[in-house]
């Protein structure tokens, strides 16, 4: 048992799986993680190439050079330099290269906001990442080790992010039960190189290796560019499996097991709160208090997001009477938040189904008390009893500021301007 | 190092193959294949988007006899940076069978000076023992010949394009390789196909470094620079000879950069009567026919003759000949 922040099991993570490479930039709050790494590779503590780079663009592209040559490459990012990563992010699942990233969810400029929120990586949703979203900084601990066996499954082959909520786990204080060192490395093992067909047909170890003259990141046409898509799009429905086979070996390990959905009380539950993250915590402890008030309130925490695991959650869900999911982040013009949409048509085609409702909540960092999600099992309940919708998408603890909404921009012209019509100085 | 004989260079294997599908004339297979074959140990290539990757690695085809990778168009050397990284730490971990492998970083200009200028810098400083080969054909080519911060002055471009009111690109081309010199690397050379035997030795130089090394090589674009395609090493000749892309190197001695003037470009230093006015490089080239036609534009002829004389200059003094 070691008390540590998110950041800090991260890295302690990492430190026990001694990746070949790792290439960071700083970024708040995931910049712990570089700092305490870099302790580790000062202390010598790590055989680890570590690679400060000048960007997060270049972190990216440091680690697809790395994990291309046969490294194991892992790096951490948040808002800004996760979306300056963009264009990488793609060519790492393209490439189709395990390379581990913590995510530490911080909101988008502008406004400038260093709190958590689910933007960033929403922003990075169809990259062809995997997603995993964790609760609390056990799970960030236990999901970077694991990241490692999902990426480098061969059925899989793809990048996982592993996202943790900025401040409200990368820098608070846990418990974090932590694995002897041997423990890790045996668990995740020595790096395996892919074999893979050429298009002539002969094997070849899908490396950067001076005996094998293999061109990656080839330009790739009309005529194989859909096919190469869909073998990704494979790789993640293979996910589905991998994901949940390591979580389970890990609970062989450790006692602590992993899925792609992390049901609460789901079993009789009517009313549910669907959540990814941190948030999590919070409304398993307010339906706790629910229960105790003779409500059947239920959890759904979706701890997988890519791939998304459609099925589990209709399960998990179909027997309740009203659910509310809540998203932290927003879908510009979209009706209702990505986790919402992609629930509500995961349904599309079921005759059970609950009422659906959307709260945008915690956006920037807002905080996202017990009460807030009372006032939500509340609203579920009146919805469950009455049949009655209401609003389908709300927004959970925002300021009831209808000026805001109505406020229309007045334009003026730069004569206007210059002749002081609005006042000025 | 011995002098190269070419019987010795036409018997090594030819590490990026024929049948690619660069135009004909194009100077960048030619610079490559010789900088290759500069290299004794294995070599590992990462390529930046542009015309010799698109026209090298057309799947299901390759043209490359050796590992290559892809991956962006501003990020060869961070790209480069990785795999390097990644062979330290596999040697480290006693998995890594070759002792020395050669990373080779190749990108255009528009991927060198413009957009890959932050990762080349970031690598540099980081001092990553790489050799980051720059293709410079003064334009984008890839996408159409747009301007970009190498295209010489007057040059006419798409995105630069000689009208009524503006005669090509207006502004001066930037001194890339003096600037990376400024990043005090290993190692730095300018280098042209036309003189092979200077490009090998210099390639050899820093393939051998114990450091990053920046070789930049004037590669001529039929297509962009609107040339016969049969002239190429006849404008890479003519670009040194006069003195519009002299050929130097940098290297670290006892921690300070010196300068050299190489061969090529010594004897013109030597004796000035040999440099040719850059008027003979520049009627030869179609991206300067504003510059002749309808009538000769002479005010704008030696105002590129100026700065090429003061930029010799400037190379003259950081090699000590003046
Ligand atoms: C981020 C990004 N912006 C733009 C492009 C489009 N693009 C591809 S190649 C290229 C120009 C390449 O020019 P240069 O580096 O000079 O190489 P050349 O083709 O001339 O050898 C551009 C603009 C891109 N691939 N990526
Ligand atoms: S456009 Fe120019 S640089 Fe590109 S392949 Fe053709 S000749 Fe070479």
């Amino acid at each position: 048992m070691m008390g540590m922040n998110g950041d800090t099991a991260c890295a302690y993570a990492v430190k026990q799986c001694n990746p070949e490479v790792v290439a960071a930039y700083p970024i708040t709050p995931q910049t712990i993680i570089v700092e305490v790494f870099s302790e580790y590779v000062a202390n010598g503590e790590v055989t680890t190439e570590f690679i400060p780079v000048e960007s997060e663009h270049s972190a990216m592209s440091t680690s697809i050079g790395a994990a291309a040559a046969g490294a194991r490459a892992y790096t951490a990012s948040a808002s800004q330099g996760l979306a300056l990563m963009y264009e990488m992010l793609y060519i790492a699942s393209g490439l189709r290269l395990p390379i581990v990233m913590t995510c530490v969810n911080r909101a988008l400029s502008a406004p400038i906001n260093i709190h958590g929120d689910h933007s960033d990586a929403m922003g990075a949703r169809d990259s062809g990442w995997i997603q995993l979203y964790c609760e609390n900084s056990q799970e960030a601990y236990d999901t970077v080790i694991q990241a490692w066996r999902i990426a480098e499954h061969k059925d899989v082959l793809l990048p996982v992010m592993v996202n943790i909520d900025g401040f409200i786990l990368s820098h608070t204080l846990e418990n974090v039960a932590v694995l002897p060192d041997d423990a890790v490395k045996k668990f995740i093992g020595e790096k395996k190189i892919p074999v893979v067909k050429k298009p002539n047909g002969e094997l070849t170890p899908y490396v950067l290796h001076p005996d094998y003259p293999v061109s990656m990141g080839a330009i790739d046409l009309q005529d194989y560019y859909f096919e190469h898509k869909r073998q990704q799009a494979e790789a993640m429905k293979h996910a589905l499996r991998v994901i949940k086979e390591v979580g389970e070996e890990y609970g062989g390990l450790t006692g602590r097991r992993y899925g792609l959905i992390d049901p609460y009380m789901m079993n009789d539950a009517e009313l549910a709160i669907v959540v990814m993250g941190s948030t999590a915590g919070t409304a398993k402890y307010v339906a706790d208090l629910m229960r105790s008030k003779g409500v059947k309130a239920g959890v759904l925490r979706v701890r997988s997001f890519r791939p998304f695991p459609r099925d589990e959650i209709v399960k998990a869900l179909s027997k309740v009477k009203a659910c509310a999911v809540l998203d932290r982040s927003m879908s510009f013009g979209s009706y209702g938040g990505p986790l919402f949409v992609e629930i509500r048509s995961s349904f599309c085609y079921e005759c059970q189904k609950p009422i659906m409702i959307n709260y945008y909540y915690g956006l920037g960092g807002r905080d996202t008390p017990p009460h807030l999600l009372e006032d939500v099992f509340y609203d579920l309940k009146k919805i469950a009893e009455t049949g009655k919708t209401g609003e389908e998408i709300r927004y959970l603890g925002l300021r009831d500021d209808r000026e805001a909404d109505n406020y229309k921009a007045e334009l003026i012209s730069f004569k206007d301007l210059n002749e002081g019509k609005i006042g000025g100085r | 190092m011995s002098v190269v004989k070419p019987k010795d260079l036409a018997l090594t294997e030819e590490r990026l193959a024929p049948g690619h599908r660069l135009c004909p004339g194009c100077g960048e297979p030619t610079t490559v294949k010789l900088v290759l074959k500069a290299s004794d140990d294995p070599v590992i290539v990462c390529s930046a988007t542009g015309c010799l990757e698109v026209s090298t690695s057309i799947y299901p085809y390759t043209s490359w006899n050796v590992p290559w990778i892809h991956s962006a168009f501003e990020n060869a050397a961070a790209t480069a940076a990785g795999v390097e990284a990644a062979i330290k730490a596999l040697k480290r971990k006693g998995v890594y069978k070759y002792d020395k492998v050669n990373v080779l970083a190749v990108a255009g200009d528009g991927g060198t000076f413009d957009i890959g200028f932050q990762a080349l810098s970031g690598a540099f400083e980081r001092y990553h023992r790489i050799v980051y080969l720059l293709l410079d054909n003064e334009a984008y080519m890839n996408t159409g010949i747009q301007r970009s911060g190498g295209t010489p002055s007057y040059a006419s471009t798409t995105t630069s394009p000689d009208g009524r009111v503006i005669p090509g690109k207006i502004q001066t081309k930037k001194q890339i390789s003096r600037i990376m010199v400024e990043h005090e690397p290993a190692y730095v050379a300018t280098i042209s196909a036309a003189f092979w035997q200077d490009l090998i030795q210099k390639a050899k130089k820093a393939f051998a470094a114990d450091g990053p090394a920046f070789l930049h090589s004037i590669t001529p674009c039929p297509r962009g620079w609107r040339h016969a395609d049969n002239i190429s090493i006849e404008l890479c000749r003519l670009a040194v000879q006069t003195c519009i892309f002299p050929l130097w190197e940098a290297e670290k001695v006892e921690g300070k950069m010196v300068y050299k003037l190489s061969a090529p470009s010594k004897q013109i230093a030597k004796n000035p009567d040999k440099k040719k006015p850059v008027v003979e490089y520049l009627k030869l080239q179609g991206r300067y026919r504003h510059l002749f036609k309808p009538e000769e534009k002479t005010d704008l002829i030696n105002k590129i003759q100026e700065w090429v004389d003061t930029e010799w200059d400037i190379i003259l003094e950081r090699c000590g000949e003046k």
